[in-house]
């Protein structure tokens, strides 16, 4: 049986953590389907369909779907859920907060988070804060997963040409609707898929001093994260921070700088490649995963930092 | 208005964890145990609902075994007028107990049920979803923002790419996020009268669920560690390893 994959996009284009997913689809076995659902939403589904691996996309065009709540999207994934072994979606707000819905209508377990696929019915999963990893065994006749995108490449955005099949919207079950949002806008990379992240944490001391983490950010094409403790103090938004309850991300490069180590934190960044960490506090327990640890005042040293990253580009 | 929310016991966040030798699972024995945090912002919420005035009643729930008593002891002497401990030893994963939560809320007719976003334990985040679906309510998660009006609800959501508000119908199911609000102490007279508090007492099969687990843990390990420690004394020395030795920028 084919696996179904729930693309996450904006109507325009992909969700980058939709590619994880397919890579975790593609280790299960068996056809890929995708759906997109969405309003006016061709252009992701096309998108969907030059993606390496997939056989078919299901698109669903509906101007309920523009921003869709899990309410109205259960009702169209729920029916269609009968012709799969799997359901997957990204582990992200979006995926968190749809499949579980989607479970309990069919009757099923969810498994959040999947780190691993070991088998089509068994699946590794961290629990407590990453702390510890459970392999766990399914046997619903459905599997549903969310996947944790950090543990699994992307599939390559093109090189697919899959069919496109429209399928019939299920309409709104008037339950909830969507009144608006505010969404941070950046010309710097998502920090769910950036190759390099600058963090800082309580130690910033205030949201005017991330200034100097956006300076290093842009000359390193970095995003720039937080920890839970600088969120809670108001330097920064909420979209902002890593950790077990905020993003989970794993870049070639993250610079902590002043951010403690509290577990939550590393919950969220542990498995990046590279870690620096800067805090003045030697004794903090960031620096026992950090590679590259550098005590002292952060004050001082970021402005070094960027000072010594211009003169090696030769002064840009 | 009457509000019903969900608190789990669960190892106090400050513990690190131990992972049994024998892979079953983690070191729960002379553990110190507390209310799963995302519960606790749960219960503050409702408590200010019933403060404002807006809730008549607050019904605390718990599962599991006798010491789930202390975790709803601590929702009462927070505010909870009362509690239900569904008494039980079986492993109890999230449809389960959003099917026993379902059962409860037939018989209690609560116009708003309010649990964490997800336990630290298992870090699931299903709970609410899949209670939300079973009764057919709305659901608004990871909730930083609740206004209730008449029959309906404002709710502002923390999603990935910053805040949503989304309107829903009452009854409903939120489940909330760190920044909704930040839980109180409880006072110790407040402590004391806790005590005095009703907590009924229910079993599974008198809720006519059967909580029987869906998924088989096979195994629990501990993750790779990573080895670290490494110390550079200057950013010239810094930028010269990220550059030549981990070559990532």
């Amino acid at each position: 049986m084919p696996v179904l994959v729930i693309a996450e996009h904006d109507n325009a284009a992909l969700k980058s953590a939709t590619l994880h997913a397919v890579t975790a689809a593609a280790a299960i076995g068996g056809d890929i389907h995708l759906l997109v659902a969405g309003a006016h939403c061709r252009p992701a589904a096309e998108a969907g369909a030059n993606v390496s691996g997939i056989a078919t996309v299901l698109l669903a065009e509906h101007a309920d779907y523009e921003n869709p709540v899990a309410e109205d999207l259960a009702a169209l994934v729920v029916p269609l859920a009968k012709g799969y072994s799997h359901l997957l979606a990204p582990a992200s707000t979006f995926g968190k907060n749809l499949l579980p819905r989607v479970a309990a209508l069919l009757d099923v377990a969810q498994i959040s988070d999947v780190a691993a696929i070991v088998s089509p019915d068994t699946f590794v999963r961290p629990i407590y804060a990453g702390n510890a990893l459970a392999t766990v065994q399914s046997a619903d006749p459905i599997k549903i997963l969310t996947v944790r995108s950090t543990a699994f490449p992307p599939a390559a955005a093109d090189g697919g040409s899959a069919a496109i099949e429209a399928v019939a919207a299920a309409g709104s079950a008037g339950l909830s609707h969507f009144a608006g949002a505010e969404l941070a806008r950046s010309e710097r990379p998502e920090l769910t898929s950036a190759r390099v992240i600058i963090s800082g944490g309580r130690g910033m001391q205030s949201g005017d001093n991330f200034k100097m983490l956006e300076q290093i950010a842009d000359r390193l094409g970095a995003a720039v994260g937080a920890s839970r403790a600088a969120v809670d103090a108001g330097f920064v938004p909420n979209d902002y921070q890593v950790g077990q309850t905020g993003k989970i991300v794993a870049p070639e490069l993250y610079i902590a700088v002043g951010i403690s180590g509290a577990i939550q934190h590393l919950a969220g960044m542990k498995d990046s490649k590279v870690i620096v960490a800067i805090n003045k506090d030697e004794e903090a327990p960031i620096f026992q995963i950090a590679d590259y640890g550098l005590v002292g005042d952060l004050f001082k040293i970021v402005p070094a930092l960027e000072a010594e990253l211009a003169k090696r580009s030769g002064g840009r | 208005m009457k509000i019903l929310v969900a608190v789990k016991r669960v190892i106090d966040f400050n513990v690190k964890i131990r992972v049994k030798s024998d892979h079953t699972g983690v070191e729960t024995a002379n553990v110190k145990m507390a209310m799963n945090p995302f519960d606790e912002i749960a219960v503050e919420e409702a408590v200010r609902l019933k403060e404002a005035g807006t809730a008549s009643e607050i019904l605390a729930v718990s599962m599991g075994g006798p010491p789930c008593q202390e975790t709803i002891r601590t929702a009462l002497a927070m505010g909870a007028d009362r509690g239900i401990h569904v008494l039980t030893d079986a492993e109890l994963q999230p449809l389960a107990v959003a099917k026993l939560l379902k059962a409860i809320v037939a018989k209690e007719s609560p116009q708003l049920v309010i649990l964490g976003k997800q336990a630290i334990d298992d870090d699931c985040n299903q709970t609410g979803q899949m209670l939300a679906a079973l009764l057919g309510w709305p659901q608004a998660t990871f909730a930083s923002r609740l206004k209730i009006g008449d029959g309906a609800a404002s709710v502002t959501r923390e999603v990935d790419g910053g805040l949503e508000t989304v309107e829903i119908k009452l009854p409903a199911v939120v489940t909330t996020d760190l920044r909704l609000n930040e839980p109180r102490y409880a006072s110790l007279p407040n402590i004391m009268k806790a005590k005095k508090k009703p907590i009924d007492q229910v079993s599974p099969d008198a809720l006519g669920v059967n909580p029987a687990p869906r998924l088989k843990t096979l195994k629990v390990e501990e993750p790779p560690r990573r080895k670290g420690g490494g110390k550079v004394g200057s950013v010239e020395e810094l930028v010269d390893k990220l550059m030549n030795e981990a070559r990532v920028i």
